[in-house]
Parts: structure tokens; sequence; C-alpha cells
């Protein structure tokens, strides 16, 4: 430790201005605020600061992130042997899962990374924290059989477009990982949709014990059947789907960690499985198909979810700023999601819809929620005089 | 007066260092210094020059453009230097005591035969009138305006403050004979006073309206108070006050002399013997804190709380609205993966260190910035620790984008600088939201007058 801050103190004259390497300052600053919390103190304005930062903030979130990881790790080597008829044991199970979901992972990080460090060094601004949570969403909202340059693709794409053009961390629109999520749907359909995609290994062709479909809960009711897991499976996670999606067990693991930390708005989440909730019920007394049949309850367990309720939805940047705003925006989102889900069963996936629609309309709802708070202030003044 | 006023956003910041009520022995400093940088908004231009003799109560210099407004020297002595920063802007007039207690010596005056312009001419003379500072933009009043309401905070809830039922009492008399000269400015007086503590001497004053408050900091700063009481709105102007200052206006009325005795509370993790001193207005504090400070590793001195107090040098001077100097660590140092650690030591709003198991802890926090500079991405953190009907991160935008009607729509008018250090503390951008917030205050200033 002392050894790594005498290096860094050896490195740090060349890169500051004026210095041989001064181009690669953001890249040097970015390493060593990683491994030291840097030195600077406050100047002016408050003298004591409260110990949370970004990275904490985010290194929080992708805590929270571990337990529907894990998970997914382990049912994508299930669900590969269960689509063989093979008896497996748990740890070939997950050894099977760990290597086909780590390299994702990697890919992820590793060209988002890339991408976000040439950015600061263009810019020669400080490595901002955001992609740290990024990387780690985009491979477990993706099917596990999804090529690898096609998450490198997607990664670049989200981080130049979904974020670096608007201005980096805090600055954009929609939430990157969604963006790249997008952008592989449409760009790529036959990969991210269909009944193959979601286990390792159907899109080989490896043989597959009969009467055996690899299609999602949601896939089976958009063709008219009724949806073969349960409630409880589905709730448990033992179902094919994107890798970290499928568990809403785990998911509200991590909405706990998030909600008892204070980093994830519970305001949004309650109102997103609100506001799904809500419109299952709706679809429920209508019943004209499988898919407005399913349970209100199920629907919520069903698909991206979840996982786009607890962790999609709540990204401070893309969500309304407002609190109040925070309550409509997530009760929209749940609403839209069931929506687009039922009425249009190619994209099964509503919730990536609904919440990239939301994330477009919550600089809207915070504006009325700004204009209400002015109008109650100038309505004071008239009251006074 | 039987209504309490329950603050519910805040945070008490805990913080170890707090002073028992005891006054401490230190000598009176050799020099003592009024600084410029303390008035907002004041170009200063002197009226002494270096090596002239003045008495306490002698004018050192003025506002360029309102030369009524006077600043003078706490004590008598010899005007020995006037310390410039860059572009030659004055920072401190240094006085060198003589140890005397010449004064310059003002008429003495029944308040109530005096008219409004009488007693504004008096204050201004006898430079305290930059002690009665308005609502909006928190700068000296202008007395040309007329305020519907003068506010005086009876407390102070800011980390490690003082507790002004120590500091006031012995002076209930004076006290009064400032509320008597307050009262000539503007009828309406009101003071807002903690429900816990016993505010004796507020209890006992006339024609003043009490105020009951209850919660965490901000409770105590004057702006929470006004926005519980009576809110700004645009057009409407309040002046306020600090307590020990009105009681140096009633000595002025009652002694006829300038009366820069004020009693401070030496507090802070890093002070040996803390407790509360009788010293001056613009006081060096170094013997104050004279073998009276921890040794290991670099100090931080604070004029005034932690939150919205100047960082002086060990031999800096006491700022003028200030009464309380806190020392804490500087905190230069790096930290080892210190956003991977558990963190028992961190205090921290949110629960993101593992802090939160023992929350009555007392830390000893430093000036370390615990992190970099990021554009605002946390949402709804302000909101918790500023109790007001405002969207401080709106504001705060709006202020960025110099667009000076949302300023103006989203409550600059009833914003100072302490209301929103609580939020600065708690960012976890680390944005500096005090500097913000007067920069829109500046704008405002020069676009509307």
């Amino acid at each position: 430790m002392k050894a790594l801050r005498n290096l860094l103190d050896n490195i740090k004259p060349h890169v500051q201005k004026g210095g041989k390497f001064e181009k690669f300052h953001s890249t040097f600053d970015a390493l060593e605020t990683l491994f030291f919390v840097p030195n600077t103190t406050n100047k002016n304005g408050v003298h004591v600061r409260d110990a949370v930062d970004l990275k904490r903030t985010m290194a929080l979130v992708v805590k929270s992130l571990i337990p529907a990881l894990l998970f997914g790790i382990w049912n994508v080597g299930y669900q590969h042997f269960l689509a063989l008829g093979v008896d497996a044991t748990f740890w070939m199970e997950v050894g099977h899962g760990a290597l086909k979901v780590l390299p994702i992972v990697v890919v992820s990080y590793g060209v988002g990374l890339g991408v976000e460090f040439m950015f600061a060094q263009i810019r020669g601004h400080e490595v901002q924290e955001g992609f740290l949570v990024s990387g780690m969403l985009i491979p477990l909202v993706l099917p596990v059989d999804v090529p690898l340059w096609m998450v490198a693709v997607a990664t670049i794409f989200s981080v130049v477009i979904g974020k670096e053009v608007f201005g980096g961390t805090g600055m954009n629109i929609w939430n990157p990982a969604l963006i790249a999520r997008a952008f592989l749907f449409f760009a790529y359909p036959s990969k991210m949709s269909g009944d193959k995609v979601w286990i390792s290994g159907l899109t080989k062709g490896e043989g597959v014990v009969d009467g055996f479909s690899g299609a999602t809960a949601l896939g089976e009711a958009a063709s008219g059947n009724v949806p073969s897991a349960s409630i409880m499976e589905s709730f448990i996670g033992t179902i094919p789907g994107s890798i970290g999606e499928t568990s809403t067990l785990a998911i509200l693991i991590g909405a706990f960690i998030l909600i008892y930390t204070g980093v994830g708005s519970w305001k949004v989440m309650v109102s997103v499985f609100a506001g799904g909730y809500l419109m299952g019920l709706i679809f429920n007394l209508w019943g004209a198909n499988p898919l407005m049949e399913v349970d209100a309850i199920h629907h919520l367990f069903l698909g991206g979810f979840a996982f786009g309720a607890v962790f999609m939805a709540t990204d401070p940047v893309s969500a309304t700023r407002t609190e109040k705003g925070k309550w409509i925006y997530g009760f929209l989102i749940g609403f839209l999601a069931i929506m687009v889900r039922v009425f249009n069963p190619a994209y099964p996936e509503g919730v990536m819809l609904a919440i990239l629609l939301m994330n477009t309309f919550a600089p809207l709802i915070d504006h009325y929620v700004v204009q209400g708070n002015i109008k109650r202030r100038l309505k004071r003044a008239k009251v006074a005089a | 007066m039987s209504e309490v006023i329950k603050i519910k956003k805040g945070l008490n910041i805990q913080l170890e260092g707090k002073a028992d009520k005891i006054f401490g022995q230190a000598d009176l400093p050799e020099h003592f210094a009024v600084k410029p940088t303390d008035f907002h908004g004041v170009v200063p231009k002197m009226a002494a020059k270096v090596g002239d003799k003045v008495k306490a109560g002698t004018v050192l210099f003025f506002d360029k453009y309102r030369p009524e407004i006077k600043f003078v020297s706490p004590v008598s002595g010899e005007l020995v230097a006037v310390n410039r920063g860059e572009r030659r802007k004055i920072l401190e007039v240094v006085v060198k005591s003589d140890g005397t207690d010449a004064a310059e010596q003002f008429e003495t005056a029944n308040v109530g035969e005096l008219s409004k312009e009488q007693v504004v001419e008096k204050l201004q003379a006898a430079g305290l009138w930059p002690f009665i500072r308005k609502r909006p933009y928190d700068v000296i009043a202008n007395p040309e305006e007329t305020p519907k309401a003068f506010f005086i905070s009876g407390f102070d809830s800011a980390p490690l403050a003082p507790d002004y039922d120590f500091v006031l009492s012995g002076e209930e008399v004076a006290l009064q004979a400032g509320i008597d000269v307050i009262k000539r400015l503007c009828d309406n007086v009101h003071i807002g006073v903690n429900n816990d503590a016993a505010s004796k001497v507020f209890n006992s004053l006339n024609g003043v309206t009490l105020h009951q408050f209850e919660g965490p900091h901000p409770a105590g700063n004057v702006g929470i108070q006004i926005h519980n009481i009576s809110p700004m709105n645009k057009g409407e102007v309040v002046w306020v006050a600090q307590p020990q200052e009105i009681v140096a206006i009633g000595k002025l009325f009652t002694e006829g002399k300038y009366d820069a005795n004020r009693i401070v509370v030496l507090a802070g993790s890093e002070v040996e013997k803390k407790g509360y001193f009788r010293t001056k207005l613009g006081a060096c504090i170094s013997t104050l804190i004279k073998d009276n400070v921890k040794k290991d590793g670099n100090l931080r001195y604070v004029s005034g709380n932690v939150l919205t107090g100047t960082q002086i040098e060990d031999d800096g001077y006491l700022g003028a609205y200030h009464s309380q100097v806190t020392v804490i660590p500087e905190g230069d140092y790096y930290e080892f993966m210190g956003w991977a650690t558990p963190g028992f030591n961190k205090f921290s709003v949110s629960r993101t260190y593992f802090s939160w198991l023992c929350p009555k802890k007392e830390y000893r926090l430093d000036a370390n910035m615990h992190g970099g500079l990021r554009s605002f991405v946390v949402s709804g953190e302000y909101d918790r620790v500023l109790p007001m009907d405002i969207l401080p991160e709106f504001l705060f935008r709006s202020i960025l984008v110099e667009d000076i009607d949302k300023m103006e729509q989203l409550g600059i008018y009833e914003l100072a600088e302490e209301d929103v250090a609580l939020c600065e503390f708690v960012c976890t951008s680390k944005q500096n939201l005090q500097a913000i917030l007067r920069q829109g205050i500046d704008l405002m200033i020069k676009e509307l007058s």
C-alpha cells in the first residue's frame, strides 16, 4: 500500500500539467482515485463533508446486483442441463453458467470502461463512475447466448450515444444499460427474442430432450398458451430468461440493500410495482387472451419487470428528480410496461420500452412538479399581501 | 408563543469536541483585524492610514459606494497593516492594541425620543450598522428600505455552536436596550427560541414576539425561522441580527461606546481545553489556541462553525459575524481504497457505511472532501436537509444557467448560504453549493439594482 502510494507519487509529476505525459492525466487520475481517496480538502464552503461519494454509491449498486448475478449464473447452468435432459450437480451448473456469463461481464466492463477512459482523456476531465453500474447491468439484461461481439458493439453504442454525447454521467437522458439492450433488440432481433436464445446451447442446436421448449413464460403467453411456469417458479427464478432478470427473489434482496442504504428510491420501486399490478388487474377483468389472463401478481414476477423496477427505473439521472415526480414516473412505468407487454406480443419486454419512454418524459413530469411549487409560492405572496 | 414549530427536515452532525459551559482563561491578543471580506458586497475604502492611532470605535474604512456604512476598530491602538490580496484587494486591516480601553465617545441617548433616521445615523456613526443584515441576499441592510419584520434567532443549532443562554446571561439589560433600539427601526421584532432550552434571557424580554422551534439543524438558522413564521416574497425585506450584536447596539445607547466584546466558544475535536472565552471582535486566535490544541497532524482552524465558517491560519482573526472558533484535523491524507472500506468511523447520512450501526457516536471529522467533484447524480438528497418549501436542486440548476426568472420563482430570496450548507455537506457529488448560491445572489444584485 505504501509502495503503491510511492509509485503513484513518483509518476504523478509526469502526468500533471507541464509533465511529459500530460495527456494521460485523466487515466492516471482515475487509477489513482480508484486506489486512494484523494487528499483534497474543502477550501471554501463547508469544512466537513459526508463520507459518501459517487464511487461508494455506485459500488453499492453493484453489490446489490450480486445476488441477481449469482442466481443468474446458476440458473444459466440449470436451464442448460435441463434442456439437454442431463442430470447435473450444483457445481456443474454453476461452472457452466460461470463459463457463459463471466465472459459477457468481462466484455461489457472492458469495452465500456475503455470507451469511458478514452472520452475522459479527450475531454480532459475525470473518469466518472457511472459505468461501474451500467457495466454490470448490461450483461444481466441480455440473453445468455448473445454473441460477445454484440455485447461489445452494444456497450460502445450505449456509452457513446447513450451517455457521452450528452456530456457523461449525470447528463444522459436515457438509462445507458437499457440503450444497450434496446440497440440489440432492434438491430439483431433474432438474437434477442424467440425460443432459443434464453438457454445456453440451444442456438447451436445441441440436442434437446423431446417436448422441451426454451420459450420464456411471456413468449408462451404471447403465442397463446398459458405460461407453464408457476407463480412460485417465476418468483424464485428457475425459468428461462435474461441472465439476471429471472429471480424476483434475488432482485428483491438487491432492492432491500438499495432501499436500506438510501441509494435507491423506494418511491420509484413501490410505484412501479403498484402501476404494474393495477394494469394487470384491469387486464384480468378484461381477460381477452392468455396474456391478459396472467394473474396480476404473476405479471410482476415475469420477464424483466422486477429487475427494471428495482435497478433500471431507479437510476437517478434518467428518472425524475423531484420526490413527487418519482411517484408519477414509477407508476406510469409499471402501468405502461404491462400494457406494452400485453397489447403488443412482438415486444414481450415491455418494461424496457416503458422505462425508456418514461425516461424521455421525466423532465416533463419534473417541469410540472416544479411549476406546482412555483405556483404555490406565488399564491403565498398574494395571501400575505 | 404557545405553538411549537417543529422542524422535521435537517441534520445534526455529531461532531466530537463539544465545549463545556465554563469560561476559559486566555489573554487578549496583541493584534486585532477587521476583514472587509466578511461583508458581502462591500468595496472598502480606507479612512485611516497605517501608523494612525485609533481608539475603539474609530473608523478604519467605509464602503466606497455607501460611505455612510463605516467599519470601526474594535480596540484602541495603532493601525499597523493593511494586508492585501490579488489585485490589491484589501483582506485585513490590522490594529495593534495598546492594551488601554480608550474609546470614541458617542452621545448616550434615550431611544424613545429618537426618530428612525436618528437611530440609523447613530448606528452608522458608531460602526454598528454592518451588523444589521437583510434578507433577501444576506448583505448589510439598506436603511432606505422598510423591513416588514426584524428577526433574531435566539439559538444556534450548527455543530458545536455556542449556547446563547449561557453567553447572554448577565447581559439582560443591554439586550433589552438593544431590542428597544431595534424597535425604533422596525416595530415587528421576532425571536426564534429553542423549545428544548430554558431561554431565560429571551423569555424576559419586552416588546418582542417569541416563537418556539424544535428539531435538528438548521432550525436555528434565521432564514428557516423566517420561512416558517412569515415567508419572504418578492419585494419584501426582513432585517436580521444576532443576539450578541443586539447587546452591542444596546450598549452604544446606554454607555455611549462601541462595544466589541464577544463571548466565543472554542470547540472541535483537536482542542484540548474546550470552553467559552471572553474576547473581542476581530481578535487574533493565537492566544486562544496557544498550548491548547493537539499536536499531531495538520490542523484546520475555522472562524465560525464547520459548515459556514471561514478557514483561517493559526494566527488568523475572528470573523465579524462569528462567535465560534472550531479546530478540526485538516485531513490532507490519501486513504487507501477508502471508498471500499466498511467505514465504521465515517459519518454519512446514507447508510452506505456501516457507521449506521452506532447512531449515537460522535465523529472526529476532518476537512477531507472524501471524493471528487461530479455532476449532479443522486436526487432527493438536498430536500431532506432543507426545511423549506423550496426545490433546492432546481434552484441551483437555474443559478448555473443564470436564469434570473427561475431563480426568483424557485425561492432565491429566502435563502442565505448558511441555509444550504447542509445540502453541501450531504452532496454525493461534492458540489460547492454555498458558492453557487452566492454566485446567484451576486447576479441578482447586479441585474436588479
